[in-house]
Order: structure tokens, then sequence, then C-alpha cells
């Protein structure tokens, strides 16, 4: 028996990626975000959310890719890997799907210009939908972050 | 029945009992004399031992009892406390201790107690005095005939300190009762009735005197009724309606006593105490109310029950955390609304819109305070267990020391404090083995006997500062040196150089140990890298500073991680920052011309001295604000020990608490932040980190 699991899909420019829900504490929309100064471009700054401090990423910029506006599409998905709770910027967030944990295939080198390493597959969703499956504690991982920010010093 | 529900109440309050226990035992040791204090650790004890025997753990309740027993003959002064006695008192705390704990964590609270319950039973038949010095037999003898069960008549002995007391409150205009209550015979809690006749009574005067006496009462050791005298100034049939309103109460009698009648019983009483003297056991059995000598026991009792009075219990209750921090965060969401409600009035221009939304601003301002407040928690919750645990070490080490504790009221964020309890035991018991001389080593020194070891606790700045100073031999550096070289963790090379705070911080290093001899405390190398680990884990960190011969400092420095301090808010553009005001000095406004250049910086005339300027703007790279193109400009001058800064900014707002959050596990340090707060309007603030900005 394959292993069934849920998955927030949401948009980052033409691509669809999928977190698995239990990651997700939930879904905000657009709110006003303050700067935090001395930090990584795409670090946009802290929310409150219900109380607490939540610092925001912009997943775009945190995968190189363009930084576009934010329209009323705009959505926060507030992940919480081991006791890290990060919001990402993402384009759009609205769909739900279950999805056999065997269907994900190891990804391809670089998907959409994302680079491997922060994603965990391919799932095929559907005929002609793919889902790439991102690799939280990567994305998330401060020491590569560190490092990346040395290479562009 | 399901005892689950009253089971963490029990576990609670028993744990305050034992606390207060072993305050009151190291109060006492202090002051072996004093009755009051055994009396109120004879309650407390009781307390425990009825809740025990009621949630059904028996050792608990036998063993509770047993000192009861003992406590009994102390404060009716048939026992003088010893230091023995202290010691099997202080053993059987710990054995309580024991059980309440194996309780918490789901046990039976099973313990052998055998031999200390052995310990109190000898204690109790080897220290029962015959009589007491002064040929007071008699008077040894007279209670504990009163103390017997079968009391045949209610009655009311009086002794000459009891009657000067009637007198004097009958002179002074005071009316005074004599009172008989009786409990309806299928009552099933009689002591717990008396109890609450007793307490009614104390809040509206004072009882003189009862019988049978308050503890015998308490221990159910009466019939059906009791009788005592009552000053008051209350009306008799008032009192009487307010005792009978008591439930299972049968009937109550007020019987007003005038100065004619007490001479006359004083009058008798006299002449049937010189009769009655000798053989003072009939006493119980004499026939006419309301006189006859009066024992030693009692007279002791006097001021205990008066002081009972006094000590009024702290009203409060227990909360779990987790429901302050969802409360804090639904406060949150309702200030948001809040704002968003204002924006709407102001749109609406309604008149009483605004209004109730105004008062709801206040309203909600002054609950923001609670439940900000509600969250800080005393420090005195984790210093109230060290006087016991230090004076149990330095008795196992044969040592003398006085803990002297200040500061145990600053407030500490409650994560905080559940933290910082081990990393302090272990502090402190580095300071009480390793710190503090032995007594022989003291006097060689020329010093006192006595050690000192002082635990403070306060507020600077941003932080919480707690501090253990000993007075004992001080840090060797050369000892420390020697022994890291030995164990390779530093070269002989590197040793020659090294700053004594260095040397020190060797000591927190995992493995590393200077203790000639192992002791059971500590000197096993583990605890300081510990300690340093976990107040590491706080945000905080562990200085150390040490003069030979003199004593140790060991200053823990805690963030104030979640806690409430007061800011200075200001704006820089459409970005808000919040400074907090332990680190501001001054604030003002600077003309363009007062700001010199000198080697590239910027300084400006402050008093006598000229200070940097800086730009808070462009160390934070504020995108909308810039004062290079104001004439006059806000400042803001700050501090760092004793030196001083000026930040240009855009505009200030106010003063505010603010509640310290961090920016999330995520974010790297930032410089110049120190963490974020959560303004009223529900948007997030940078707390600005002053110490980061003066380099």
């Amino acid at each position: 028996m394959a292993e069934q699991i849920k998955v927030i899909v949401f948009a980052l420019g033409n691509e669809e990626y999928g977190i698995d829900v239990d990651k997700v504490r939930t879904i905000e929309r657009m709110m006003p975000i303050t700067r935090v100064p001395k930090t990584y471009s795409f670090i946009k700054g802290v929310i409150n959310l219900r109380g607490v401090v939540i610092p925001v990423i912009d997943l775009r910029g945190r995968f190189n890719l363009e930084e576009t506006e934010y329209n009323d599409q705009t959505r926060i998905i507030i992940v919480a890997v081991g006791e890290m709770e990060v919001g990402f910027i993402v384009d759009a967030a609205n769909d739900v799907v279950d999805l056999d944990r065997d269907s994900i295939d190891s990804p391809p080198e670089v998907v959409g210009g994302v680079k491997a390493k922060y994603l965990d597959g391919v799932a095929k969703v559907g005929d002609d939908r793919l889902l790439i499956m991102l690799n939280l504690a990567e994305v998330l991982n401060r020491g590569e972050v560190a490092h990346l920010e040395q290479l562009e010093d | 029945m399901d005892m689950n529900q009253y089971l963490s109440m029990f576990i609670d309050e028993s744990n305050d009992h034992l606390q207060s226990l072993n305050e009151k035992m190291l109060e006492l040791e202090g002051s072996p004399e004093d009755i009051g204090i055994v009396q109120v650790i004879f309650r407390s004890a009781h307390t425990l031992k009825g809740m025990a025997a009621t949630m059904g753990f028996e050792d608990l309740a036998a063993l509770t009892h047993q000192m009861e027993n003992v406590l009994d003959l102390v404060r009716n002064d048939k026992l003088k406390m010893q230091n023995f006695i202290f010691d099997t008192l202080f053993k059987s705390l710990d054995a309580l201790e024991a059980m309440v704990q194996d309780i918490t964590q789901g046990g039976e609270g099973k313990a052998d107690v055998s031999s200390i319950v052995a310990a109190l039973q000898a204690i109790v038949r080897g220290e029962v005095p015959s009589g007491e010095a002064g040929g007071a037999s008699a008077e040894a003898a007279a209670s504990p005939a009163a103390s017997g069960p079968a009391v045949s008549k209610e009655q009311v002995q009086l002794d000459e300190f009891q009657y000067s007391i009637l007198e004097q409150s009958l002179a002074a205009g005071h009316r005074v009762l004599y009172i008989e209550v009786s409990i309806r015979e299928d009552c099933q809690l009689k002591a717990a009735r008396a109890y609450m006749v007793f307490d009614l009574l104390e809040r509206s005067g004072e009882v003189v005197k009862s019988h049978p006496t308050v503890q015998e009462i308490e221990q159910e050791k009466f019939d059906r009724s009791f009788s005592l005298y009552f000053i008051t100034e209350k009306d008799p049939q008032e009192l009487r309606t307010m005792i009978l309103n008591l439930s299972e109460i049968e009937e109550a009698k007020l019987v007003p006593v005038d100065s004619d009648t007490l001479t006359q019983l004083a009058a008798k009483s006299e002449a049937e105490a010189s009769e009655t003297a000798p053989a003072a056991e009939t006493s119980a059995e004499l026939p006419a109310a309301d006189q006859t000598a009066a024992s030693a026991g009692d007279k002791e009792k006097q001021p205990a029950a008066a002081k009972k009075i006094v000590a009024a219990p702290s009203r409060t209750i227990r909360v779990d955390i987790e429901r302050l921090d969802v409360l804090m965060n639904l406060f949150s969401e309702l200030l948001i609304d809040r704002v968003r409600l204002e924006q709407l009035a102001t749109e609406i221009k309604s008149q009483e819109l605004t209004e109730s939304v105004e008062h709801m601003g206040r309203v909600s301002s002054d609950l923001q305070n609670i439940v900000m407040k509600l969250r800080m928690v005393a420090i005195d919750t984790v210093f109230n267990r060290f006087p016991r645990m230090v004076r149990d070490l330095a008795k196992s080490l044969g040592k003398k020391l006085d803990l002297v504790i200040t500061g145990a009221e600053t407030e500490l964020d409650r994560t905080v404090i559940d933290e910082i309890g081990d990393p302090l035991v272990h502090l402190l018991r580095n300071s009480v083995d390793h710190g503090i001389e032995s007594i022989a080593e003291r006097i060689a020194a020329g010093k006192p006997e006595t050690g000192t070891v002082n635990l403070r606790a306060f507020h600077s700045g941003n932080h919480v500062f707690i501090e253990i100073q000993d007075d004992g031999k001080g840090i060797d550096r050369n000892k420390i040196l020697a022994s890291a070289i030995k164990k390779g963790v530093v070269t002989e090379e590197e040793s020659r150089t090294m700053t004594d705070e260095q040397v020190y911080q060797l000591l927190f290093a995992a493995g590393f140990s200077t203790a000639e001899k192992i002791s059971d405390i500590s000197g096993r190398g583990v605890g300081l890298d510990v300690v340093k680990s976990k107040i590491a884990s706080l945000g905080g960190h562990v200085t150390v500073t040490s003069t030979l011969g003199e004593g140790t400092l060991f200053s823990v420095q805690l963030p104030l991680t979640l806690s409430i301090i007061s800011a200075m808010m200001i704006r820089l553009g459409s970005e808000k920052y919040a400074i907090p005001l332990s680190s501001i000095v001054e604030t003002g406004i600077i003309r363009k011309e007062q700001v010199r250049n000198v080697h590239g910086s910027k300084l400006i005339p402050y008093r006598d001295a000229h200070i940097p300027l800086m730009s808070l703007s462009r160390f934070f790279d504020a995108p909308d604000y810039s004062e290079d193109d104001e004439e006059e400009t806000e400042i803001v001058v700050i501090r760092k020990g004793d030196r001083l800064a000026a930040l240009a900014i855009d505009s200030f707002i106010g003063q505010n608490e603010v509640v310290i959050k961090n920016l999330g596990k995520y974010l790297p340090q930032v410089r110049g932040i120190s963490g974020a707060t959560i303004l009223g309007d529900g948007q997030v603030a940078l707390i600005l980190d002053p110490n980061a900005l003066i380099k």
C-alpha cells in the first residue's frame, strides 16, 4: 500500500509546488510586513501572526527568481519545520491534492530555475499537472544561506 | 470516586505546604524558641495530613502524623527543639517531598518511612519531660488531662493573663461574650464546622480563650460543643445569627460578660487555683463554669492564636501557562480589530461610534497591561528552595554559612524561570563546595567562621542579572592552568598570555574539574559546563570574577526575552522602532550647524563634551527617510556603560510598555536589533539594541 499524503499546492511563476500539509500551519493573505534591516534581501521582514512574530521570506527571492509585485492573489504560507516557523510569500495558493508517495519521482537537476537540492521530487497529478515537492529543511537551511552570501560578496 | 480532578490540586497544594514547611523550619532553626513558628508549621503539617488522608495516601498521612506529634510536644513546651530533632524533621520533609514527587509522576506515593517514623516516635517517647524545671510538675500534668477526649461539661478556664485582657477590653468599651456553640449530631466534619465558626469569629473580633483549645478542636478532640470567650464590637444577636447561618450548627448561646462577673470569676479562680494547683488533673471535672487555674500550655498558646489572625492567606489561582499564551495571542488579534474599528469610525464620522471605540481602546490598553504582566513571575519561586538546599549542603560539608538573598521580587518571564533553576543550583553548590573554605581554613585565614554566599537578582537595562558571590577562597589561576595543561585543554605557551577572565572561563569547559578530592556535591567536572550551555540556550551568559583569598562572583546575565520593557517609540519615515528607555539618557533637537565633521565622523556638542552622532536611517537603510535634508533633527542620546552617542531620528511617537518577542528562529542575529514587539495596531516594530550601536 502506497502512503497517501495531502499536499498544499502553490504557484511560483508558471510552476506549481507542493508542501506536505502537515508542515503547513496556516495560509494568510498578504499583510503588513515590518522590514528587518541588515539581512538577506529575500527576507522580507517579520509579521505578527496572532501574537507571534514570524519572519517572512520571498520564495522567489530565495530561489533566485525574479521578484514580482504582490497582488491580491499573493499568499503567505506559514510552515513549521522543527522549532522554526517561517512564512513563504508565494504567487498564489489555492489547492489541496492527495498524492501517493510512490508517485513522487526524484527531481531533475534544475526545475524552473530552482536547484535540485531544494526539491524532494516531482509528482504527477492527474494527466498533465506536475507538482514540485519542496524540501523544506534545505530551503530553510541557514548554513547554506550564509554560504550563498559569501559567494555573492 | 474519581480523584483525578483533585489530584493536581492536591499536588500543587502539597508542594506549597512542603515549601512553607521548609521555610518555616529554617526560620525556626534560627530562632528555636519561637512557638509562633511552630504553630505555623503544625498547621501546615496538619493540613497536609488531612489532604493526604483524604486522597488515600496512607504513608504520607502516617508520616505527617508522626511529625505532628513531635511538633505538638514542641508547641506545648514539652519538648525543646534541638539539632537532632531538626535533622529528623528535615529528613521527614525530604521523604514527604519524595512521596509527593512520586505521586506527581503517577506513582502511589508509597515509600518506606518506617525508620523516620521510628525516629520521630523515639523523639516523642524519649523527650517528654516528666516535669518542667521550677517545680511546675502540676502544670505539666494538667495538659495531658485537658487534652483527654472525655470532657464532661463545657467550660472555659481563664488564667490571669486572659482575665487582664478581658478586663482591659471591657474598660476600652469592647464587648466580652461568653459563647457556647453546639454542632449538630449528624455532622461529619465537626472540626471543619468548628473551624468555620472560629474563622467567622476571628473576622469580627478576637477569641481570647476556648475550651477545648483550638488545637484540640482542630483534631476533633471535642464532643459536640465548645465554648469560648470572645472580644468584639459586634452586636451579640447579629453574631448569633451569623454563627447559626453556618451549616450544621445546632445552637449558639451568647452571654455578655460585664466587669462585675469578671472580677467575681477572677476572685473565685484565684482561690480555686491555690486549692487545685497540687492536683490540677481534677480541674477538668470541676463543676463551676468559667473558672479555674490555667495550665502553662494555655499561656503559650495565647500569643500564637493572636498571630494567626494576622496571617491572611494569599489569594491566587493557578493557571496553565499555555492558556496565558493563548490569551495573549487572542488579545493581539483583538487589538488588530480595534484599530480597524477605529479606522471605520473615522470614515463613517459617527460621533457615537467614535466614542465607544475610544472607550474600547482605553479598556483594551488596560487589559493589555494586565495580560502582559500575567506572564511575569518573581524569581522568588526559584530562590525559595535554595536556603534549605544550602543549609543541607553546608551541614554535610561541615561548613558554616549564611545565604543572603536579595532581589527575590525581581520579575522574569515564566519560561526563563522554569529553566534557570538547575543552573543556579549548580552554581550555588559550586560556591558552597569549592568557594567557601572549611571552618578551620577560614579561621586560619582570619575570616569569620561563617561564610557568606550572596544571591542577588536585579534588572539592568535589557537584562536580568543573577549573581552568586561568596567570600571564600577565590579561584587560583595557577591551579586551573596547571590542571588545564595536564588535561591538554591549553598549552603552556597559551597559558602565559591568557587573561584572568579567559582562565576562569576554562572552568566551564566540559570535563574540567579542579577539586582535589571528589565530593558527591560537585567536583566531577560535570556541572559548570552544563550551566554554561543551559544559560547560553536561554540567550544569556556567565562571567566570573574572583580575587584570590577574598571570594568569587558568578554573574549570570539573562535577556529579558518575552518580558516587558519601557521603550521610547520612534519613527524613521514610515517605519517604527522601539528604543529601550533604560539606555536612553535624554532626547533633544539639534540644528544642522551644530553638527561638526571630524575625521569623517559627525560629532555634536553635548553638555561639556562632544559625542558622536549616528544616522539611524543610514544604519538601517531606511527607505523613505534621511535626516540630511532637515534643518533640525530630533536626537536620542543613548548610553552604553560610560559611553554616549546620539542617534538622529525622524520623530518621537511616545513612551510605551512593550513585550519583547524574538524574531523567530530562522532569522540570524541582526546587528542593532535585539527583538521585536507588537504594537497596539497589530504591527510589528523592531526593538533597537543600543549596545550594538555604540562600538
